[in-house]
């Protein structure tokens, strides 16, 4: 029973830390549990108790396998119900109407560009796109609660993030268009956004990589004692990575001021969550690895906002990683190269829109506070539409990249060898420039 | 004086306090074995002499005062300068905090603290993951793969992310700041685990930078080059030379260039190319090619692989018309193949001989059959006297 008991005790010191707010506690708590291991008996000692370098627990004599907890599972904790009311007024942050109207209109924003963009690419104008329905209450709820300077690394389905730092839509378009204006040089496919001066990292495509990276420069943030926390984003299906689990156990041995940020959204392409863990989801590994972590509504904008922002006040203070675990829906597929009907039924996708969705439960929020109307929402699309189609004719207009900047960026200096392989491109061209699309870019 | 290392045990000899390095089997690495051997009449193994002697360079004064250094104490030189110099600079890895299983980090945790020089969990895709974030927050990241053969879970990490950080952010960001070092090559019983030379999975990988060197003084100097250069760069140093190879190093910094071939010996008949270890042994098959042949070899010690010196290579092979790479790795595949083939289209009319690989076997590294799959001196000399007589 001791040892359920002391589990359960784990999973609720981890609850407790976000619902009390009573950080010196929770220190106490922590170090209490570091310097158990610490504090062993000496062995020779009198009193059986176990003396293992590796666990502090206490004995128990009957044989009792630990359940675990995939029925009740960990609560999912929301600031809203699904109709935009407030439950525990409490809870409710109280940001003000400028701020809220910010977050609703990024989400929106998005969601219209989302909407363009997907078109374009089956227009044949783009070659790749990636949707976020659905989940653009995890990115603003977060990217809100964040500071300017925090460094985010993203899987690449947190354009959301970008967009609420301010990330212009023109340079969107300019790396879905791969274009001349795109600031990765038209290297990677769409929806790869990097911008070192709102510091988000470029997204790579393969899954988990960046988990380890983000307590990597969490570590050195730390040592740098500049006030920077670091945000990792990824996907419930990223999350069996191992890349994921070298990550979260990196960051709590090294105490690095981390916030990993796991969207859960029910699919990894085609995967559902019961086929891609059988366990209570992400947020109960986080006890594991000796992580605070939560469990929360991704389509609550607030409670997305209150968890980051705590768990942000609190891994800088004191140097350790949070998990976040917010639950949302994929309402859109995968990708423009997946058809999700295939796997699901479009009346599961319908619930999600209709009855589930951040941007309607922010409106009724906001509305019901008399802070927008029918007259505003369709200002608003009217405007936002607007300026995603200036985007994207500027974007459609545009040149692709000068054809040395396949070269360049390989190393900090180009090799020789590469120096002739470019120069060898060139001297091909002069004689077959016919065959290759070189009036599509820059001279 | 050249310094043999010798593995015989000792019959008489019995529990020698000798150095205990932790490898991964709890066993020993490369020191002497604390194992009683008794004497007997009948013929008992024992361990071979190393299939090399270590040649020292002659010192130099080019870069100030030296001190008496053997190849893990010149990495700890090179780790100690790095960390008095940049604030920001943290070495990690498997048990780096008490030294290392080969020594390397000796003392540097006491120096400058451990947050600085400290343990990480037993995985190597999160060190090198770790290492690439440490590199994209702008600190200085040195990170420790404990043998070369268990390099490849990070793979990913450095072939997909660290190679390419730079190149797919269109500059943005990159990883420059990452170096990472491993033991390398056979060690005389290492096996399949702790051998392995995987220089050529990396050399076809552009954005990272592979250097391996071939003494104390090369290993401090190119280790603070990698450590300065501005790409992430894998630095492999030969494990059978931790302790054997013993050199004048200098205690103050300086570097080596990276992707600089050097010549170590001139010669007008053969060009005889190879790195690491493999360059104490071609070292001994110049010399007995000149005394039973009568061949003169100019021997290159190519340094970095990647990139790596096409030039100094192909101008020597111009001269010599002849070229015998050698290396530990298996012959399919292994780097000999790249520089064979890039020889032979840049000198093609200047060759005597067609171009010759000395290698491993096509095999996994093999532990009792070591003496028999090593491109030792005999198969290299057997391999030059083809050559001239082709």
């Amino acid at each position: 029973m001791a040892a359920v008991g002391g589990l359960r005790r784990l999973c609720t010191v981890g609850l407790g830390a976000v619902y009390r707010n009573k950080t010196s506690k929770i220190y106490q708590y922590r170090s209490f549990r570091v310097n158990g291991v610490l504090q062993q008996q000496s062995f020779d000692s009198l009193e059986e108790k176990p003396q293992f370098p590796g666990a502090s627990a206490e004995f128990v004599d009957h044989l009792e396998f630990i359940q675990p907890n995939v029925i009740s599972g960990i609560p999912v904790y929301r600031v809203m119900d699904r109709q935009g009311q407030i439950i525990n007024p409490s809870e409710d942050p109280q940001l003000s109407k400028e701020t809220v109207l910010n977050f609703y209109q990024k989400m929106t924003l998005l969601n219209t560009m989302d909407r363009i963009l997907y078109e374009s690419q089956r227009q044949g104008r783009i070659s790749f796109y990636m949707t976020n329905y659905g989940e653009e209450g995890t990115h603003v709820g977060s990217a809100a609660a964040l500071d300017p300077n925090d460094l985010v690394f993203g899987q690449y389905r947190e354009a959301g993030v970008l967009m609420f730092r301010g990330f212009p839509l023109d340079l969107f378009m300019a790396q879905c268009y791969a274009s001349a204006d795109d600031l990765g040089k038209g290297r990677q496919m769409p929806v790869h956004y990097g911008c070192k001066d709102l510091n988000f990292v470029t997204i790579s495509s393969p899954l988990a990589t960046q988990i380890p990276q983000a307590a990597g420069a969490a570590y050195a943030m730390k040592r740098e004692n500049a006030n920077r926390a670091v945000i990792c984003y990824f996907g419930e299906g990223a999350a069996s990575e191992g890349d994921a689990h070298a990550g979260f156990n990196f960051s709590a041995t090294l105490e690095c001021p981390l916030i990993f940020f796991c969207r859960n959204n029910g699919y990894a392409i085609s995967t559902p969550t019961n086929e891609q863990y059988r366990g209570d989801g992400i947020a109960a590994r986080g006890p594991g690895y000796g992580m605070l972590s939560i469990r929360v509504d991704g389509n609550d904008v607030f409670a997305v906002y209150n968890a980051t922002k705590e768990a942000r006040r609190r891994a800088v203070a004191e140097n350790q990683p949070f998990l976040i675990e917010a639950m949302t829906y994929r309402i859109g597929h995968h990708s423009t190269s997946d058809d999700s009907s295939a796997y699901r039924s479009v009346d599961e996708v319908n619930y999600w829109d209709k009855q589930d969705h951040p941007i309607s439960r922010l409106r009724h929020y906001m509305t019901a506070r008399g802070w927008w109307g029918e007259e505003e929402e369709r200002a608003w699309r009217k405007q936002s539409r607007k300026r995603v189609m200036e985007a994207f004719e500027k974007a459609e207009k545009r040149q692709k990249p000068h054809p040395d900047l396949l070269f360049s960026d390989v190393y900090l200096e180009m090799p020789l060898r590469l120096e002739k392989q470019k120069e060898a491109m060139w001297r091909h061209l002069e004689q077959y420039r016919e065959h290759y699309p070189l009036d599509l870019y820059e001279k | 004086m050249a310094a043999a290392a010798r593995f015989i045990l000792s019959a008489t000899s019995f529990c020698k306090a000798s150095v205990h390095t932790w490898s991964r089997l709890g066993g020993v690495a490369h020191s002497v074995s604390s194992v009683c051997v008794p004497q007997t009449n009948t013929r008992i193994q024992r361990r071979h002499a190393a299939h090399f002697t270590f040649q020292p360079d002659p010192v130099s004064a080019q870069h100030g005062p030296t001190q008496k250094m053997n190849l893990f104490q010149s990495v700890t030189s090179a780790l100690d300068n790095t960390l008095a110099s940049d604030p920001t600079a943290v070495i990690f890895g498997e048990d780096v905090a008490f030294g290392g299983v080969f020594r390397c980090t000796v003392g540097l945790r006491d120096k400058y603290g451990k947050d600085r020089v400290f343990n990480t969990p037993l995985c190597e895709q999160g060190i090198v993951g770790f290492g690439i974030g440490i590199a994209v927050a702008g600190a200085t990241a040195i990170a420790e793969i404990q043998f070369a053969d268990y390099i490849y879970p990070a793979f990913d990490q450095i072939v997909n992310e660290a190679a390419k950080y730079r190149y797919r952010s269109g500059n943005l960001f990159n990883c420059g700041n990452l170096t990472i070092r491993a033991p390398w090559g056979c060690v005389g019983h290492g096996s399949l685990y702790h051998s392995q030379s995987p220089e050529a999975f990396f050399a076809h990988c552009p954005g990272i930078k592979v250097v391996i060197p071939r003494s104390p003084v090369q290993a401090k100097g190119l280790l603070l080059s990698c450590i300065a250069d501005k790409n992430p760069c894998i630095f492999f140093e030969p494990k059978i030379l931790y302790r054997a190879a013993v050199e004048q190093v200098p205690t103050e910094p300086y570097q080596i260039s990276l992707s600089q071939a050097e010549v170590l010996q001139e010669g007008s008949d053969v060009t005889l190319l190879a790195w690491g270890t493999q360059v104490h042994v071609m070292r001994e098959v110049a010399a007995m090619a000149q005394e039973k042949l009568g061949v003169s070899c100019e021997l290159i010690d190519l340094r970095t692989i990647l990139p790596w010196d096409i030039d100094t290579v192909c101008k020597s092979v111009m001269k010599t018309g002849r070229l015998l790479i050698s290396h530990e790795a298996p012959l399919t595949g292994g780097f000999a193949a790249e520089i064979s083939s890039t020889v032979q289209e840049e000198c093609f009319l200047n060759l005597e001989a067609p171009i010759t690989r000395v290698c491993g076997y096509d095999t996994p590294f093999p532990h009792i059959f070591e003496p028999f799959y090593i491109p030792d001196k005999w198969k290299c000399f057997d391999a030059i006297k083809k050559m001239i007589n082709y």
